[in-house]
């Protein structure tokens, strides 16, 4: 009963709270970039409110089940991830062995959601979209798994995220080791493909594929999709946090530190994405199966030797 | 008024098609999305997808071959979804309102929310006119 409390608590709400006002913070700053005034506080919340409210369509060709259930199984896969995050972080009960892979895992079915949607949808530019999510998803993983070893190896070999948090309570955080701090690099860029922004927003480019496998969604749908992504902007740097910063602590002064910690990382996303053209599909496999899998098969030397 | 109805009104995400202007509301279109006039302040974003959209911007003068897929857009569009005709040749055809190609005006074929004059309306006409079109909806008009 507890543990629907937090998922509920924890999972939904509060993520999706913070993740809206993340989303607000990326549109703010793009809009300050471009020199222009940008969305009021509130234009998330209300996007979505109105995205609710909308007649809900479903194509000729599509498959209906798959249609309507894909934003569910992606935006419950990120209520769950956010739940055990939340869970480590915070102390709220003991996590079992072996749950940074399955927030891997997890961390994996948003995309393959937008995948199983844009292939339900029917319509060819969705299918193209899918096609191109799935290639940057077997493109990313590598690296990103990669480098996730990295924190796992630093704290003994230990598969448990509340492990990970314990040992950088003790020896100081993870990316202040080198081997911690090229980990995180390959992972922001990871987390960046993840995110679906510029320049890895080759699924969803909207000059060319008109947003891809988002193109049939509409009300509810759209809506859920959204908040999915929203709350991802949050998750995603929340996760990187846990393993390489230290996990965000909420007693006295440190509050400060974990608000500058998750806002440094959100900065960084919202100025690459400001600051880079697209990637064509090609490139981004290029970039990640070669660079960033060497310098993450480098950290993990470095972890291994103990720099 | 519904939760959902004044969401909206925060939030119109527009979509924009030309069926066969000149291009030059077009640009005065995108014009608007521009630093000096950023429409994103008042929540508007261009929607990619006519799936997404919750207004509709109309440019040019409907001849015979774009009315049909206008009017299948429209059908196509989530409801609630406004439209709105920008420049002259929308609202009445303009120069074309005697050539063999343009059979009807644009509110014949839909239903039009608001008018947007001008060849091409400026900026800050299609500003005010969206403007007025929430002003219309919300009943202070």
């Amino acid at each position: 009963m507890l543990y629907i409390v937090y998922l509920i608590i924890y999972g939904f709400i509060l993520t999706a709270g913070l993740g809206l006002i993340a989303s607000w913070i990326d549109r703010k700053i793009t809009a300050r970039i471009q020199y222009r005034k940008g969305p009021p506080l509130l234009q998330p919340l209300i996007d979505i409110i109105k995205l609710l409210g909308k007649e809900t369509l479903i194509p000729k060709g599509a498959s209906k089940t798959m249609f309507i259930l894909a934003p569910v199984i992606g935006f419950g896969s990120v209520v769950t991830v956010s739940t055990l995050l939340w869970a480590n972080n915070n102390n709220l009960f003991s996590s079992f062995l072996g749950d940074i892979i399955v927030v891997l895992y997890l961390l994996a079915i948003p995309s393959l959601s937008i995948m199983i949607g844009g292939f339900a949808s029917g319509n060819p530019l969705a299918r193209v979209g899918s096609s191109r999510e799935m290639k940057l998803l077997l493109g990313y993983e590598l690296p990103f798994v990669l480098a996730i070893l990295v924190p796992i190896i630093k704290s003994g070999f230990s598969l448990k995220l509340a492990e990970i948090i314990g040992f950088q309570a003790q020896n100081g955080a993870v990316a202040g080791y080198a081997s911690g701090i090229l980990a995180l690099i390959v992972c922001i860029f990871c987390m960046q493909a993840k995110l679906g922004l510029v320049p890895f927003d080759i699924p969803e480019a909207e000059t060319e594929i008109i947003s891809g496998p988002m193109v049939e969604y509409s009300g509810t749908g759209l809506a859920i999709f959204r908040l999915m992504k929203n709350m991802l902007l949050f998750t995603l740097p929340f996760f990187l946090i846990v393993l390489f910063l230290g996990g965000l602590k909420f007693n006295g002064i440190s509050i400060l530190y974990s608000v500058l910690k998750y806002i440094v990382l959100l900065l960084i996303i919202t100025v690459i994405r400001n600051t880079n053209p697209r990637l064509r599909i090609d490139q981004a496999m290029r970039f990640f199966w070669g660079p960033a899998t060497v310098v993450a098969v480098v950290a993990v030397i470095l972890a291994v030797l103990g720099k | 008024m519904k939760l959902t109805l004044k969401a909206l009104l925060k939030s119109p995400w527009v979509f924009h098609l030309s069926t066969g202007s000149c291009n030059n509301c077009d640009i005065e279109i995108l014009d608007c999305l521009t630093p000096r006039f950023d429409i994103e302040r008042f929540g508007m974003l261009l929607a990619p997808s006519i799936k997404h959209a919750d207004v509709l911007l109309v440019t040019g003068s409907c001849n015979r071959k774009s009315a049909i897929r206008l009017k299948r857009l429209y059908e196509q569009a989530p409801k609630p979804c406004l439209v709105v005709a920008i420049g002259e040749c929308s609202l009445s055809r303009g120069m074309f309102i005697h050539s063999y190609n343009c059979p009807l005006p644009l509110d014949k074929i839909i239903p039009v929310d608001a008018y947007i004059p001008g060849c091409p309306p400026k900026p800050e006409a299609i500003l005010a006119g969206a403007l007025k079109l929430i002003q219309k909806i919300k009943g202070n008009l």
